[in-house]
């Protein structure tokens, strides 16, 4: 198993690049998988990884892209609930890209 | 009833659950299914009898079993809406349960400015069967 090293301490990632024990995330994790993505974290990119934590943490899932956008546009707006806004920030995919910057385990449903 | 899924054909989907959540895959794998299948905006329905109605009751915990207890994922269901789970009384009466025992499983009404409303419709054993009767597809569990 490969892994991450973050402020001097190594964590397991599975051969996707998804944090093997999401228990043991921390925000510089996320900084690092950017840093590795050539993308620079910015308030926009934590206000979706703060929301993907907080709803694995209620639901035990990462949402579905679709449950996504409809999420956000209602806690952060409705110009910010489309899948636009989110590729924009997140140009790999927001479902998988976020998810695994926030530690969580890649969303269920996608391929 | 309007057609959402626009130049296709919608079916009616039933997931029927009967086996405890715990001990076997079955309990968790039938909810992934349905998440998964909810991408392809079906008319989808889960049914819950014999020892399949413990897969919804209140207060789970899994500490003791080492398993991931994944009963909150029931509440994210009217999230992907999917809002009818039918439980059939029979099954909980012969395990002297009553609906106050399950989770107040819930989903916003998007017609109704987003009121919540209850996703739990228990029916006793001839309206399930009544209700199999009128799918396109059961998928059994």
């Amino acid at each position: 198993m490969s892994s991450i090293t973050v402020d001097g301490k190594e964590y397991a990632v599975d051969e996707e690049g998804y944090l093997a024990d999401l228990s043991t995330w921390v925000p510089g994790i996320a900084d690092v998988m950017a840093a590795q993505d050539d993308l620079t974290l910015t308030d926009e990119h934590w206000d979706i990884i703060n929301f993907l934590r907080e709803y694995y943490e209620e639901y035990q899932i990462a949402p579905a892209i679709r449950v996504l956008t409809k999420a956000i546009g209602k806690k952060l707006g409705k110009e910010k609930g489309n899948s636009k806004y989110l590729y924009e920030l997140f140009p790999y995919g927001p479902a998988k890209q976020a998810c695994r910057y926030a530690g969580l385990p890649k969303p269920t449903g996608c391929v | 009833m309007g057609d959402m899924n626009e130049g296709g054909s919608t079916k009616k989907f039933l997931y029927l659950n009967r086996k405890a959540p715990y001990g076997t895959v079955y309990a968790l794998e039938s909810l992934e299914v349905v998440l998964i299948a909810a991408a392809f905006e079906q008319d989808v329905s889960l049914a819950f009898i014999d020892d399949g109605v413990y897969q919804i009751i209140q207060g789970q915990d899994t500490t003791g079993i080492g398993m991931k207890n994944f009963s909150p994922t029931f509440n994210a269901l009217g999230d992907y809406d999917i809002n009818k789970l039918y439980v059939e009384k029979e099954s909980l009466d012969e395990r002297g349960l009553t609906e106050d025992d399950l989770m107040p499983l819930v989903y916003e009404d998007e017609d109704d400015d987003w009121a919540e409303k209850p996703s739990i419709r228990v029916v006793s054993r001839a309206e399930m069967a009544d209700l199999m009767q009128d799918q396109d597809v059961i998928l059994s569990f």
